[in-house]
């Protein structure tokens, strides 16, 4: 490891300088200030989470090179592109809305990028062809984008970035041209797709869910600037802001379901209204959780588990509880819940959550 | 729902933006709320129709059918066909190779004067032809400000030869084809662009693989339409390059110097130029003459 001073401490891959991505965004446009400071290492998801026209687009395009910087600078793997011209940079981009050329077939949109790198054209299409094959789209080389659904568009988009070999992928809102359905399975591939990915990939969002499936970290901007950060446990447990408690309102865990139990990987099963099998993410908002003082008898909750309270925070009218034991996760509560249940730290409590509030989906 | 969504915004694109699906109901509204037309506006509307419709009529009634097949096979009007065809098609090809380019730069970038040399472009399209004539002989005519350099330096003479009709054509009709383009690259999403850069292509390669495709129609329409506005270019045509049968005499021409000793002649010419200019508004009417 090079010699990195490590007094910042708080990003959790200090040697971004050396390997991966260290980024200080500034720009400035009329009465608007991004100024954003980005690290991760290979392999890293970063989730860039902030409400609309929190400058998060802007820190995107700014990483690609569509967007002038007023100041800070970029360096990936060591090497500084604040002046490189966005086709120089080892960045792919997948839009919003994919961009895909609406004249070229699937398999030529993805033998663009490696043309321009100066493959020769059957090369290049060769390359595209073990893409669409990579993605499942083998039968749809010769489609053109207007023939292709959202789902398929969306792989196509990713393919594409991906074949320039980026040493930063970026993904900007990579699932809201999708409707509800697809969203689940598009997901679900995309995350598969970024772990394979030996890069940093960076993703913009204003979805929490999305953020949190997809990302190892989320960085949360607010107002162009950042608010939080760390990973999508930590900041549902402990948010910062009022913002935030309400966008990352979400205890999620991963697992293996079997009809509708969803066994943890560390701790209890859940039960949940979904039917699956396989790897499978549960996840309920805090506000679906109950406390109890006492073990509840006849209650109807099939997920109870004996906490103990590590936590409060107060968020608007509301409290969030931080509770670890049997289950670690965030319960929302009134005031008046919280004075009556006499919660505070280190307090043991039964927390309760319907399976009808829980939501499954496939991992 | 996505893929139709996704297909519509294609097509907007094509057609340079205007919302195709929202006319059909523009119509029936406009319909609703038309009523009878009152008298002070029928009126006159009927005599300005009848005022445009009346000299293509009359040059229908009067035209020497019976004699048509053997004016239009005479060598003369041949010569000055063939001669207006090749002269058109080489000023449109000059107003693609230098006017596309000049569409995109204004549409695409930002420069200081922007909207005054948009301004400039377009001024062709009012002035006078027969100014656009003596601004061209001043310019580019043996004793003009670089015509005099051309002539000396390359031994280039451009006016009263057949390069001169394509130069003054090419002046009159390249800002229909200018502003057409600059429409639909206006219209072009330009963020296109932009994808393509981040795969690696540079502005020119992302120019001419993603966005030269994309307003391929916007191209193809003020092709034609500067085409035929360089058909029937007369006024700056025999300023600059003079009335010579065979050389610089194009149908226009033709037609004006047949008017005075042979009138059948004039008539059969202005027959063929009329008919182009049907066939070229049919081949257009899908842009403009559905657009209300």
């Amino acid at each position: 490891m090079t010699d990195i001073d490590d007094a910042t401490g708080s990003l959790p891959t200090t040697d971004a300088a050396a390997a991966g991505l260290d980024a200080h965004l500034v720009v400035n446009r009329g009465a608007f200030h991004l100024d954003v400071a980005l690290a991760a290492a290979p392999g890293d998801v970063v989730a860039l989470l902030g409400p609309n026209g929190a400058g998060k687009t802007t820190a995107l395009r700014a990483l690609a090179g569509l967007t002038p910087f007023t100041g800070g600078h970029l360096r990936l793997d060591g090497v500084a592109l604040d002046r490189t011209p966005p086709e120089s940079r080892p960045v792919g981009v997948v839009f919003q809305d994919y961009l895909l050329f609406p004249h070229l077939s699937a398999l030529d949109n993805i033998a663009f990028g490696p043309r321009c790198q100066g493959a020769p054209k059957a090369e290049a299409r060769a390359q595209a062809a073990e893409w669409l094959d990579r993605m499942g789209l083998a039968d749809h080389a010769g489609a053109k984008p207007r023939r292709l659904s959202g789902g398929q568009a969306q792989r196509v988009a990713l393919a594409r970035a991906l074949a320039t070999h980026p040493r930063l992928l970026l993904l900007d809102e990579p699932l809201a041209a999708l409707d509800a359905r697809t969203r689940l399975d598009v997901r679900a591939q995309l995350r598969r797709h970024l772990a394979d990915f030996e890069a940093v990939a960076v993703l913009v969002t204003h979805d929490p869910l999305d953020a949190m499936v997809l990302a190892d970290r989320l960085v949360v901007i607010e107002h162009g600037r950042v608010v939080q950060e760390g990973t999508p446990s930590d900041i549902a447990r402990h948010p910062r802001t009022d913002y935030i408690a309400q966008l990352v309102g979400l205890n999620l865990y991963k697992g293996l379901a079997e009809g509708h139990t969803v066994q943890l990987d560390s701790g209890p099963a859940i039960t949940t209204t979904e039917d699956l099998a396989g790897p499978a993410f549960v996840a309920f908002p805090p506000g679906a959780v109950t406390l109890h003082r006492d073990r509840p008898t006849g209650s109807s909750a099939r997920n109870l588990w004996h906490c103990e309270v590590t936590g409060l925070e107060t968020h608007g009218d509301q409290i969030r509880a931080d509770l670890t034991g049997e289950l670690p996760l965030a319960a929302d509560l009134t005031t008046v819940a919280a004075a009556e249940l006499d919660l505070h730290p280190g307090a043991t409590v039964w927390a309760t959550v319907k399976a009808a509030q829980t939501h499954a989906y496939p991992a | 729902m996505t893929e139709l969504d996704k297909s519509g915004a294609a097509d907007e694109i094509l057609v340079g933006g205007d919302a195709r699906e929202g006319r059909p109901r523009r119509r029936r509204v406009r319909a609703d709320a038309r009523g009878r037309a009152p008298l002070p506006l029928l009126l006159p509307a009927l005599v300005g129709l009848a005022f445009l419709l009346l000299p293509l009529i009359a040059l229908l009634v009067r035209a020497p059918w019976r004699s048509l097949p053997d004016q239009l096979t005479s060598p003369e009007v041949w010569q000055a066909l063939q001669l207006s065809l090749v002269c058109a098609t080489a000023a449109t090809a000059v107003s693609l190779v230098l006017g596309v380019p000049l569409a995109w730069l204004l549409a695409r970038t930002d420069f200081p004067g922007r909207g005054f040399v948009r301004a400039l472009v377009t001024l062709p399209l009012v002035l006078p032809p027969v100014v656009g004539g003596v601004a061209l002989l001043l310019a580019l005519g043996r004793n003009g400000v670089v015509g005099q350099w051309l002539d000396s330096a390359f031994g280039i003479t451009l006016p009263f030869t057949t390069a001169g009709v394509v130069v003054a054509e090419a002046f009159v009709a390249m800002p229909f084809l200018v502003i057409s383009v600059e429409g639909t690259l206006r219209a072009a999403d330009p963020r296109y662009e932009e994808a393509a850069t981040t795969l690696g292509a540079s502005r020119f390669t992302a120019f001419r693989r993603v966005t030269l495709p994309l307003i391929a129609p916007g191209i193809a329409a003020g092709s034609v339409l500067a085409w035929a506005r360089a058909l029937g270019e007369f006024g700056a045509t025999i300023t600059f390059a003079g009335n010579f049968p065979g050389r610089t005499q194009t149908m226009p021409l033709a037609v004006y110097l047949a008017l005075q000793n042979d009138p059948a002649a004039a008539i059969a010419l202005s027959l063929v130029l009329l008919a182009v200019s049907i066939a070229v508004l049919a081949g257009l009417r899908d842009r403009w003459m559905t657009a209300s």
